[in-house]
């Protein structure tokens, strides 16, 4: 006994051993959001990937064979697929010392009242119950660790045939709808991070929205990684229907640890006939995770895609959202902002496939560099043979906060057919000492006059984002430039 | 009682030639309750004194002082100088795109008198004083300057004035690129502003149009980074008929000698 006790404390841990709780949480640093709660859930998840892994997560959901089947065919893809050499720097995610699945809480809560203290806790500081009273959201889809806990639709919207749901229920519910979209937009093989995510994905939205129904409020979803090293596979599907509209809306936080997290979402969704999906995201991981991420829309004829993006938080961030514009008169268009502070790099940017005739998309990007921090726009405008008369105009706008960040530019054009519309636009600017000196002499300190141009300069993103989230988008754009200058 | 006091002041700017003295020694005392009419010909270092003091960062002053109630200006950072009521309306204000107009007024008040004015207050306040401008209301959710016309730059910077009401005000050219109408509404604005009869101002000008307006207690002539040679307004008078030839030839043969 007391042998067996005193190996359980030593007092040298090896730098190779994954760190304990304790550890782990005696390392939260300054992010904002960065507390940890007790980990209890996460403690006991296995580490690294292997096929036992991708049965157990399916068999513990009680999937229909063909889900282990398609994860199991995914898990061979990410095998064998390389990890990118392009974009940002992917070479320290160690897959062996990440966490594939972890489940919270055995059941699925109905209310605020039947959710753990601790994950209660959790959510009250990030004030979802307040937005819930204030009736801001039609539904809220909080996600904590891998599994939706807690999920709450309003009722008119039920009885309007509005399905939102967490993406394992959804699965159970209504398999037809499932089978029918899974994978049709982004398939397994589509890349390493796409493949992965299928072979362990876990959690997620699922909307479907009938023919004609307009959901007027937008539907928000929070997310949250609560344990060390524990990657983050969640799968959202959205359908709407035609003649449909929905705005989706995600915001994360993640609090900090000190070893590297894995967020590796796939988002798909389906925009049918004369329908209209926007999709919002204002993402927030604290500055140790990977943050790869694939998401894409087909639309159809007369369909319209929108996708706003900001990208604030995370080490690495790879993500291009992209629109497939299958039919006639189909628009796509991506709003987003990116932000990279102290080692961070956002490599962001937008994909356009033109496939039919009359078109057109529509690319709006900004970004932000500080403290030596990297933003890169990617970007491809792709128009096929048969796109005749179709539309594209991409504006990139990149601002530098200091002399030691950095912005790079990677337009792709890719046109097969002559009567097209094509712009682009790319600038480059500082925040000039004259922007700077004007500000101060009415007052404001030199921080708050740089974040003051800062927000002036996202403005055209914000005024497309809800209330709340572009006053969140502000605060943060204050908290990172706070000790910008000087 | 407030004073605002330039000692002995130079100060030079980094040119591709390297640094050149721009002010050679500048004295003057302005007190509240006055006005004082800054005049020279072109080049002779008007906006520099007017960016020395505010503590603009391509302006090095080498040496002298500026003390505002006895306190050394040029120890304090520029928002430092701002709140501690030193105002400069600029001849070429910068644009902030995406800023409105509203947001950087409130941010600008809260900044200066130390907490955010009471919104409905404020509300008041600024449709008044934009009224008083002829200015339109519109303007309020535009950025900050971006599109503006020249006057219409000139009138925002007097609605600043109006609303910031600091204890100094140094006006560099802002009777510059108005016209007539213009002229008469930014000039009542600034009359507005020394009503009160406790505010300082210095009022940088080139031509003596704009003292048709504002009617100055002092009026200085500025030549090659000094103050050649100070007076009552009658030494408008003698500009507006004579020019400036007396004043920079004195310097010259002066210079010579």
């Amino acid at each position: 006994m007391t042998a067996a006790a005193e190996q359980r404390t030593p007092t040298t841990v090896p730098s190779s051993e994954p760190m304990s709780q304790e550890e782990t949480i005696a390392t939260l640093g300054n992010y904002e959001y960065g507390w940890s709660d007790p980990d209890v859930a996460g403690a006991n998840a296995q580490r690294g990937l292997n096929e036992d892994v991708v049965r157990e997560i399916s068999e513990r959901k009680g999937e229909p064979d063909w889900m282990l089947q398609a994860r199991l065919k995914a898990l061979g893809l990410f095998e064998r697929k390389p990890t990118p050499a392009w974009g940002a720097d992917l070479s320290d995610i160690d897959f062996d010392n990440i966490k594939y699945f972890v489940r919270s809480t055995e059941e699925q809560a109905q209310t605020w009242d039947d959710l753990p203290e601790d994950i209660k806790n959790t959510y009250d500081r990030l004030g979802i119950p307040e937005a819930e009273k204030q009736r801001l959201v039609a539904g809220v889809a909080a996600q904590y660790e891998s599994e939706v806990v807690y999920h709450k639709i309003r009722e008119d919207l039920e009885e309007k045939g509005v399905k939102f749901l967490d993406t394992d229920t959804a699965l159970r519910e209504h398999p037809e709808i499932f089978e029918e979209y899974f994978g049709s937009v982004i398939p397994a093989g589509d890349n390493k991070f796409s493949a992965l995510n299928t072979a362990v994905w876990s959690g997620g939205s699922f909307i479907y929205v009938p023919k004609g129904v307009h959901v007027d409020i937008p539907l928000q979803a929070y997310f949250r990684i609560n344990t060390e090293n524990m990657g983050q596979f969640e799968r959202t599907l959205i359908v709407v229907d035609e003649g449909a509209y929905v705005h989706y809306v995600e915001g994360c936080t993640a609090p900090i640890y000190s070893t590297d997290s894995l967020h590796s979402a796939v988002v798909e969704i389906v925009v049918k006939r004369n329908a209209r999906c926007r999709y919002t995201t204002i993402q927030n991981w604290s500055n140790n995770v990977y943050n790869l991420v694939t998401k894409r829309a087909k639309a159809e004829e007369g369909a319209t895609m929108e996708w706003v993006d900001g990208n604030l938080g995370s080490k690495v961030t790879m993500k291009y959202p992209s629109v497939f514009l299958m039919g006639e008169h189909a628009k796509g268009e991506v709003l987003s902002v990116a932000f990279a502070g102290e080692n961070q790099h956002q490599d962001a940017g937008a994909k356009m496939e033109h496939m039919a005739p009359h078109t057109s998309s529509s690319i709006v990007s900004k970004s932000i560099a500080r403290g030596g921090g990297r933003t890169s726009y990617r970007g491809l405008v792709k128009v096929a043979k048969r796109a005749n008369h179709s539309a594209s105009n991409v504006k990139c706008d990149a601002l530098l906060v200091d002399n030691i960040s950095q912005s790079d530019t990677y337009p792709y054009v890719d046109v097969r057919v002559d009567d097209v519309t094509m712009g682009h636009e790319a600038t480059v600017s500082k925040v000039s000492d004259d922007q700077l000196f004007y500000l101060m002499q009415r007052g404001l300190t030199e921080d708050e006059a740089m974040a003051m141009v800062v927000r002036g300069f996202v403005e055209p993103i914000a005024r497309e984002l809800p209330m709340e989230y572009a006053l969140e988008l502000n605060r943060l754009i204050e908290l990172q430039m706070e000790g910008a200058v000087g | 009682m407030a004073t605002l006091e330039i000692k002995d002041l130079h100060a030079e700017v980094e040119t591709e030639e390297g640094s050149k003295e721009i002010l050679t020694g500048v004295n003057l005392t302005v007190r509240s309750g006055e006005i004082h009419a800054f005049m020279g010909p072109n080049g002779s270092g008007k906006s520099t004194l007017a960016y020395a003091i505010a503590g603009h960062p391509k302006y090095n002053v080498t040496s002298g002082s500026v003390l505002l109630d006895g306190e050394e200006v040029l120890e304090m950072s520029v928002d430092e100088r701002a709140r501690a009521g030193l105002f400069l309306a600029m001849q070429y204000p910068v644009e902030v795109p995406g800023v409105s107009m509203s947001n950087f007024l409130r941010s600008a008040a809260t900044a200066t008198r130390g907490e955010a004015p009471q919104v409905r207050h404020w509300v008041k306040e600024v449709k008044q004083a934009m009224s008083d401008l002829e200015i339109d209301e519109s303007f309020s959710e535009r950025s900050v300057n971006e599109g503006f016309s020249g006057g219409e730059k000139k009138r925002h910077e007097i609605l600043q004035l109006d609303l910031l009401k600091p204890k100094f005000a140094i006006l560099d050219e802002t009777d510059s690129g108005l016209d007539v109408d213009a002229l008469r509404v930014v000039s009542d604005g600034i009359n507005r502003y020394t009503e009160s009869g406790d505010k300082g101002v210095l009022l940088i000008t080139h031509y003596t149009r704009i003292l048709k307006h504002i009617k100055p207690d002092y009026v200085h002539v500025f030549v090659k980074g000094q103050v050649a040679e100070s007076g009552g307004p009658e030494l408008a008078d003698e500009l507006e008929e004579s020019g400036y030839v007396r004043f920079t030839e004195k310097k010259e043969a002066a210079a010579q000698s």
